[in-house]
């Protein structure tokens, strides 16, 4: 028996808590696809000294919900003489790729506490934990590839082939600088297991100094190989600053010029996904995952309470923003909304009086942290976006092959030669 | 029928028909994304034998990055669908019997030696990324370095052909 004869021999109760929790994380997925639309067109427009959607719900929150309505309803255009079964497989693989990737990032250390079980099957936080799980993250970035290329051949048009070329191009340079960046990290936790890399940045101890990032127990810091990494997950995900397959002055919108209405949604929240999945990948190899970056001191155990400390500010000031709003509706609905938010953070601030509530704190420590992680490498996303010139085609290039590839296999050498040194034996 | 036997036949017979679309389409690049779903389902099979580090690699570097190249150089010679043409009178006559006769002869050869083919195979050997790369670097570390040492001078091969005559 190996674990997929295993896998494939479960009973019902498996099967239905599997695909409830597919349903409930393509759910938020989705939803928090569509505001980070938002949260890019505002933190941009901040940066550029605009205001950004703001006509549409209070501060434009209801933004997302008119794109994705408006996406539905555009008429769907197939363009004459193009290959029909590609044309449409091409969004179709994009998307269900990007999404796959998620299915193996774990969100949190431990299984729901005991009351909560599902016909005797403890409840993870994650889809899958296999042990080969970067692997599989690679090999579907691996496959990645397709839905980008085989939509600027299949449009038969002019510029959604060029910028096909192009994104093939840059992404198969950049995916051998990715792959090799983090085998840094992978020697040091000798496994390809996303939870095992993760639970040995354990921070109790020494706090963020333990992060792969940081550490030099049984290896050495990953410094480099995270910014190798993070470098080439950007071109790899088509972002500004290494965005050319959709270059605008030059191709249109490259490679999804030909595709319109929800062919084209597919395509963007298969960006979106991507950059998630990306920064999940960065905050569990080189950040401690769903580690603190605080050490577990006697002293410092108030900082379990952040989570719920953050809330209640938080919420008062979206009371207090919303009653100064312009519109009734902005007045009525963010009051609203910051008593929920300021009424949560207080609940699990009791906490520290209530046991039951304080083992709900101690619980989201770990989902906490990691979500926080994910969170910044996504402004850091949107950052470098609105503040980046794109690379030139040949500079692009040339990072990617005669930069990124030769530092991170240097990375490699000199973290190998540390870990048959100092590591794990 | 188990589950596993379900699985394995539902990704054999994929794998046949990508096989069959690959030799019967007429376009080169619905032929290369053929040949993708062969090497995707033979990537489920490897799975499904428990040789986990073995099917990430075929579709990592099978699936991903051979495939990619052919594709991107279907695209970039911008080859469109091929000619029907009557060069080979022995493929025409010759190839469905020769076809068969092959089939014919693997057929009785596993099931002459069908007890030499262990009909359980469960690799645990090769489960693991660690013991593939233990084997890799002491049992056959000599055909493991002569390949990557073949490929190098193929690539070297490569680039010479492809560098442009200089003018003199």
């Amino acid at each position: 028996m190996n674990s997929v004869t295993t896998f494939l021999t479960q009973d019902g109760g498996f099967w239905v808590l599997t695909f409830g929790k597919i349903a409930l994380l393509l759910f938020i997925v989705l939803t928090v696809n569509a505001y980070l639309t938002w949260f890019e067109r505002k933190v941009v427009a901040l940066m550029q000294s605009r205001v950004g959607p703001h006509r549409v719900g209070p501060h434009g929150l209801l933004q997302p919900a008119a794109d994705g309505l408006k996406f539905l309803f555009k008429e769907d255009v197939m363009p004459g003489g193009v290959d029909k079964f590609v044309y449409l497989l091409a969004p179709f693989l994009a998307l269900t790729l990007a999404l796959a990737s998620l299915a193996v990032i774990p969100f949190g250390p431990k299984p729901l506490p005991p009351p909560f079980t599902f016909f005797g099957h403890q409840i993870d936080l994650w889809i899958t934990n296999p042990d080969i799980g970067l692997l599989v993250l690679f090999a579907i970035t691996a496959l990645g590839v397709y839905g980008v290329a085989l939509a600027g051949w299949a449009s038969n048009s002019k510029y959604p082939l060029l910028g096909g070329l192009r994104s093939s191009a840059q992404m198969v340079s950049y995916e051998l600088s990715m792959t090799m960046s983090v085998v840094g990290v992978v020697l040091m936790a000798n496994s390809f297991s996303l939870t095992k890399i993760i639970s040995l940045q354990d921070s109790s101890k020494w706090g963020l100094l333990s992060w792969n990032i940081f550490t030099f127990h049984g290896g050495f810091p990953q410094v480099v190989g995270f910014l190798c990494f993070f470098i080439s997950a950007i071109a790899e995900t088509n972002r500004v600053p290494f965005d050319l397959p959709e270059a605008e002055s030059e191709l249109v919108a490259g490679f999804h010029t030909e595709y319109s209405s929800f062919k084209f949604a597919m395509f963007f929240i298969a960006e979106y996904t991507s950059m998630i999945s990306v920064s999940s990948l960065c905050a569990i190899l080189f950040f401690g995952g769903w580690y603190s970056p605080i050490p577990d001191l006697p002293w410092l155990q108030f900082t379990h309470y952040l989570p719920s400390l953050i809330l209640i500010p938080f919420g008062l000031w979206v009371i207090f923003d919303g009653v100064r709003y312009e519109t009734i509706f902005g007045k009525v609905i963010l009051p609203g909304l910051g008593t929920a938010i300021a009424g949560v953070g207080a609940l699990l601030l009791a906490g520290v009086w209530i046991a039951p509530l304080h083992e709900v704190n101690e619980y989201i420590q770990g989902p906490f942290w990691l979500l926080s992680k994910i969170f910044f490498f996504l402004f850091f996303y949107v950052w470098a976006r609105g503040t980046l010139p794109r690379f030139r085609y040949d500079q692009l290039m040339h990072i990617g092959w005669k930069l990124l590839l030769p530092v991170s296999i240097a990375n490699v050498i000199i973290t190998a030669g540390c870990v048959l040194r100092w590591g794990h034996p | 029928m188990s589950a596993p036997l379900i699985v394995f036949f539902l990704l054999a017979a994929l794998a046949v028909v990508g096989a069959l679309s690959l030799i019967l389409q007429k376009h080169p690049i619905h032929s290369a994304l053929s040949l993708i779903v062969v090497m995707v389902s033979l990537a489920g099979l490897y799975l499904l034998m428990g040789a986990e580090f073995v099917a990430a690699v075929q579709i990592i570097v099978y699936g991903g990055a051979i495939m990619v190249l052919f594709v991107f150089v279907i695209m970039l010679l911008n080859a469109s669908a091929e000619e029907h043409t009557d060069f080979s009178k022995l493929a025409k006559f010759g190839g469905l019997p020769l076809a068969l006769a092959l089939t014919g002869l693997l057929a009785a050869a596993m099931i002459h030696n069908g007890s030499a083919v262990p009909n359980n195979v469960t690799p645990d050997a090769l489960a693991s990324t660690t013991d593939i790369s233990m084997s890799l670097f002491s049992t056959f570390v000599y055909p493991f370095e002569l390949t990557s040492f073949l490929i190098l001078v193929a690539i070297m091969g490569a680039l010479v052909l492809a560098q442009r005559e200089k003018k003199t």
